[in-house]
């Protein structure tokens, strides 16, 4: 039945996505026939590259409802998270020095406001709830004379819970705190509007929609405040001084492109996914007792699964099925040996955690890919269980918690 | 993470699956690791008494391939040996057998506790079966 399926299926899209074929199209002009540097104010090649800088700046900026003099381009959501956090900080240290953020955040987020723990700022990380939210009244009580900026993302990349990113902007703009939102996984899959949402800055990546790596954006408002960063890089002033360096003109192009894109297609792409993930998710949940998904399941990216099946360790699972590319919480699969920190912070046991894999959905999945991954994901589970000795202790009715492990 | 051939060929066709019966004198069960550290082994022996030798093994394993490899091996080494020479196997042969990556010592390491914690319980059964009146006043 499943002729039509090409192995390996990519199923990791919120890890990183393939560029569109009309992406790469329209970059690659702009690596031979056009080599102008965008800085080039002598000559034609130049003012071309500057002229395709600018468009790009403009789709971006349409995506998000910002304007163009409000986006920079920089290398990613990596650079542009600490930017937005480190540059914010810095700029306004004289008002204060408190920042306020959660522990499900990015990397990107976490370390860079721990770097800046160590250089004397104070940083409040707000808890999250089951489904990985915050409560805005935690927040509201959170907010001091002297917090600067709030940084939260729209969409987690592990499981997908979305914030409710208007209340928390509202909730800033009230208090007159500047909100920095890393919006990278959301980007595409939500509608985003920095107004709507009052969001002061904005952090996004192109190789999450469709474009290339090595290139990303970040929104500075320029009005309602006007918002000011201490750049981290110095040297030729490119990007209103904010970001030196030679602009990525086929990177840029590649992510004006992706946003030019879903700003015409984006709600096609949603439901597109949308529908695949809830196949997924009907068909895992009804082939196999014992599983959960970890997350919010009311508020929560239309592209993401993240599911735990329990008494199976992930990194046997992604064994199993490793013909499908998806991601796994596993402390196996993870440098550190740790389990994920995100399913930790939502008071997920770290068992359940070991036993997490996320699947993404992503524009060029297919139905047939969801019915193989379903299929392929149920046999290898009951495979597994028919060889874990806790499945067996379930079976027999033993309470897991109260069996004395001998635990390294 | 890439896996030698050995591991995978563990993994995709592991020896040995099961249980025995665990209330059985002549059954050693062992059960090491924990659920939260992504790691429970069950390694059983059944052992003929006359002679000291384990006639059957079964594992089952919670955990990543190379903790499958590890266990579903160490049911194949045991088969056929005393309880005494059984005690010998060490995590590094289990290492070398599989060539287990630096990050992938633990799942050895717990293959060998498996094993001792196994025969343990079948000698401390004996031991409680030849010396019923002791036991039973314990």
């Amino acid at each position: 039945m499943n002729n039509d399926v090409r192995l390996p299926i990519y199923m990791d899209n919120s890890a990183t996505t393939p560029c569109d074929p009309r992406v790469v199209e329209a970059m690659l002009p702009w690596f031979t026939q056009r080599p102008g540097n965008a800085a080039s104010r002598s000559h034609v090649f130049g003012w071309d590259a500057e002229e395709a800088v600018n468009v790009a700046r403009k789709q971006v900026a349409d995506l998000i409802g910002a304007s163009a003099k409000e986006i920079l381009f920089l290398s990613g959501a990596t650079e542009s998270d600490n930017l937005a956090i480190k540059g914010a900080a810095h700029m306004y240290a004289k008002k204060g020095k408190h920042i306020i953020s959660c522990p499900t955040e990015h990397k990107a987020v976490i370390d860079t406001c721990k770097r800046l723990e160590t250089d004397g700022y104070e940083v409040t990380w707000l808890p999250v709830d089951g489904d990985g939210r915050i409560s805005l009244s935690d927040l509201a009580d959170a907010i001091r004379d002297d917090t600067i900026l709030v940084t939260l993302m729209a969409a987690n990349n592990e499981i997908g819970t979305l914030h409710d990113v208007a209340a928390i902007g509202a909730l800033c703009h009230e208090k007159g705190v500047l909100f920095h939102c890393d919006a990278t996984q959301a980007i595409g899959k939500i509608d985003i509007d920095v107004e709507a949402m009052q969001i002061d800055l904005l952090s996004m990546t192109a190789h999450k929609i469709y474009g290339p790596k090595g290139c990303g954006a970040l929104y500075v408002r320029r009005r309602n405040p006007r918002v000011r960063l201490t750049p981290l890089i110095d040297g030729g002033g490119h990007e209103r001084g904010m970001r030196s360096g030679t602009l990525n003109v086929p990177g840029i192009v590649g992510l004006g492109k992706a946003c030019a894109i879903l700003s015409d297609e984006m709600h096609r792409d949603v439901e597109h996914c949308r529908r695949l993930r809830d196949r997924l998710e009907v068909k895992l949940t009804a082939g196999l007792d014992h599983v959960s998904i970890n997350g919010s399941v009311d508020h929560r990216l239309p592209n993401l699964l993240n599911i735990s099946f329990a008494y199976v360790e992930g990194e046997s699972l992604l064994m199993g099925i490793k013909d499908i590319a998806v991601s796994s919480g596993s402390a196996c699969t993870s440098a550190s040996l740790e389990p994920s920190y995100v399913l930790r912070a939502l008071g997920l046991e770290d068992e359940l955690a070991h036993s997490s894999i996320r699947f993404s959905l992503g524009r060029f999945n297919t139905e047939a890919e969801v019915d193989y991954t379903a299929e392929i994901v149920v046999a290898a589970v009951r495979r597994l269980r028919e060889m874990s000795p806790l499945y067996e202790m379930v079976q027999e009715g033993v309470d897991l918690s109260k069996v004395q492990w001998q635990a390294h | 993470m890439a896996y030698s051939d050995k591991v995978i060929d563990h993994y995709n066709h592991p020896r040995n699956v099961g249980s025995l019966d665990k209330s059985s004198d002549n059954v050693g069960t062992g059960v090491v690791g924990a659920p939260e550290c992504g790691d429970v082994m069950k390694l059983q022996i059944e052992v003929d008494p006359t002679t000291g030798t384990i006639t059957d093994a079964k594992f089952k394993t919670y955990g990543c391939g190379s903790a499958i490899a590890s266990s579903s091996l160490a049911t194949e080494w045991v088969k056929g040996k005393t309880v005494d020479e059984a005690l010998t196997i060490t995590n590094k042969d289990i290492v070398e057998e599989l060539s287990l990556p630096p990050v992938k010592i633990h799942c050895s390491v717990l293959a060998e506790d498996a094993i001792r914690s196994a025969i343990e319980d079948y000698k401390k059964k004996r031991e409680a079966t030849e010396q019923p009146q002791q036991a039973a006043s314990e």
